[in-house]
């Protein structure tokens, strides 16, 4: 028997760069596939939501203003310190999951080449969603995407780790901050992938990160007003309706995805026209 | 004058009565405010409490680069906050710059706004570095302007030199000016006073040379209004009364930003010198952001989802 008493891991929030614990206080119990306890996350409440988006609000304008090259730049680098803490991530999915130790391998690897995928979209997805129109004038026109302001999100239960960063990866890589709410059964890929964010030059408030219940957090993201857009591919297809009722009151759009593409990027940017006149 | 018979005007009855008082326990006052910050304010309270400090608003723009367009879309806000609610009370006064009080007075009077007074801030605000003359000049062109009420500075550099008597004469002399006309705030920059044992002085120096509002700051130096300091306004204020049967106001300025800090505010109030000050005639409250957040709190309990600063007017 060994002497020294174990360290346990407190998997908390992650809010504004910094790991609170939910106002709340409560937290929940996640067991492994064989049904051992694991952890105690926070289970998250509606106003750990609106802290979220306090600072995802503040975070937008650097982060928009930010070239599209730099964001590329911190993309790639958190790919970078997700490699570096690969065996943590292949134990904690085997761990929840159940999965064999060649699907975890294979999950994470995907993770990584698809945060190295989306860092490349950054500076090319206003070539594939903008245009240069036509117009009938001595005007040249635009079409500019441009990022839409705070998202929030949901991630799917599984896989828990490249489920959560198809979703959150493409709503920051056109310059939108992000709220998620990472799965519930495993938890925690995403709080230890938080743990990676705040090594990434990742601007604080970019990424925000609750635990809790679907039912609980999502009907308070539907309707926050300072929420410009949801994305609900986590949530089950028959809770749908209802969210996007919710939804309404301030035009959010609401959309769900089933893969990796680069319309989920375009769904979370707005289309800007602009006019300049021909010089002679 | 009398000044409520506690001093007779000259140096050495000032001394004795600003020696007699009992110093602030540091510890024992930063504990209490933290304590009373941890109050729970329940829904029914709460929506009456934003009320209330939105009622208590002094709506300020100190800027530099204020525009006449800038303080007529303020007064604007000042007089009904939240166009699409009618309900919302209008703030306690309009702060602005002494040149822009014309501006705001007329500008009010024709929007119906004429029962939202103007506080205008003087002698030489924010530094308080100028001679009496120009202090009292100051002081006169706003209150020719339409100004209600005056927020002066006092002299740091007098006080911390321990010269009283020249901070007390030019409270005396400020009031003068003022008459019946105006109300009379005196800023007391504690963040630059250093000590808690300053402010108390400081707070009965200004009380008996006849300030009807006693204020923590002038918003453009950091600390400004904490907790704490606000206490022990609050206390000597509490103090003056048993002592005079004269009611004098309090009010904070500067780090006020959201609700919970609001709420935080008039529970000090409410729990120091009791219900009869949680009026905006006695309590109030100097800030520009807080109205916002006010309104969003408000239209959170209304409607019941979270509201966005999209939603209510920028300035």
């Amino acid at each position: 028997m060994s002497n020294r008493i174990d360290v346990k891991k407190t998997y908390k929030l992650y809010i504004n760069g910094a790991f609170p614990r939910t106002e709340s206080g409560r937290t929940y119990e996640v067991k492994s596939a064989k049904g051992v306890f694991v952890a105690n996350p926070c289970l998250a409440s509606r106003k750990d939501l609106r802290d979220a988006v306090v600072a995802a609000r503040a975070a937008h304008s650097g982060w928009n203003k930010a070239t599209a090259y730099n964001r590329g730049q911190i993309l790639y680098r958190i790919a970078e310190m997700l490699e570096g803490r690969r065996a943590q991530f292949v134990d904690e999915i085997m761990q929840l999951t159940g999965v064999t130790k060649v699907k975890a391998e294979k999950e994470v690897t995907d993770s990584v080449d698809r945060l190295v995928w989306y860092a490349g979209w950054t500076d090319k997805i206003a070539s594939l969603a903008g245009s240069t129109n036509p117009v009938a004038g001595p005007f040249y026109n635009f079409t500019i995407p441009e990022s839409m302001g705070v998202v929030a999100a949901i991630a799917p239960e599984t896989p828990s780790l490249l489920g959560f960063i198809d979703v959150v990866a493409p709503i920051i890589t056109s310059g939108n901050t992000v709220v998620v709410l990472a799965s519930t059964k495993a938890p925690l890929s995403a709080m230890t992938f938080a743990e990676v964010l705040a090594t990434s030059d990742l601007p604080h408030g970019v990424i925000n990160i609750l635990t809790g219940k679907k039912e609980e957090i999502a009907p308070w993201m539907a309707s926050h007003m300072d929420i410009d857009a949801l994305d609900i591919s986590g949530l089950p297809a028959k809770q749908h309706g209802p969210i996007k009722f919710a939804g309404a009151e301030n035009l959010k759009r609401i959309h769900s995805f089933k893969s990796a593409d680069p319309g989920r990027i375009i769904a979370f940017m707005e289309a800007k026209t602009v006019w300049h006149p021909i010089g002679l | 004058m009398s000044f409520y018979g506690l001093v007779d005007g000259s140096d050495a009855s000032l001394k004795s009565y600003l020696n007699n008082l009992s110093g602030v326990d540091q510890v024992g006052a930063e504990a209490r405010a933290a304590m009373l910050a941890t109050r729970s304010i329940k829904t029914s309270s709460k929506r009456w409490a934003i009320d209330t400090a939105i009622t208590m608003v002094d709506l300020t723009t100190l800027e530099g680069a204020d525009t006449p367009g800038k303080v007529k879309a303020l007064c604007t806000k000042a007089v009904r906050p939240d166009p699409t609610d009618s309900t919302v009370p209008s703030v306690g006064a309009v702060c602005v710059y002494n040149d822009m009080v014309s501006v705001a007075r007329t500008h009010l009077d024709l929007i119906g706004g004429q029962h939202v007074p103007v506080a205008a801030v003087s002698t030489a605000f924010p530094s308080g570095r100028a001679s009496m003359a120009v202090k009292i000049q100051d002081t006169q062109d706003a209150i020719d302007a339409g100004a209600a009420e005056i927020d002066m500075v006092i002299d740091r550099g007098a006080f911390l030199a321990g010269r009283y008597i020249d901070v007390f004469n030019e409270i005396v002399q400020i009031k003068q000016v003022c008459g019946d006309k105006a109300h009379l705030k005196v800023i007391f920059e504690t963040g630059e006073l250093v000590t808690y044992d300053n402010v108390r002085k400081a707070s009965f120096l200004a009380m008996a040379a006849g300030a009807d509002f006693i204020k923590t700051s002038t918003g453009k130096v950091a600390p400004a209004a904490t907790a704490p300091v606000v206490l022990v306004m609050l206390e000597a204020v509490r103090d003056f009364y048993e002592m005079t049967s004269t009611r004098i106001g309090v009010k904070p300025a500067g780090g006020i930003r959201n609700t919970k800090d609001a709420i935080k505010q008039l529970v000090l109030v409410n729990e120091t010198v009791g219900p009869d000050w949680l009026n905006p005639k006695l309590f109030r409250i100097g800030a520009s952001a807080l109205l916002n957040d006010l309104l969003m709190q408000r239209m959170k309990m209304d409607e019941g989802y979270y509201s966005s600063p999209q939603y209510v007017t920028m300035d």
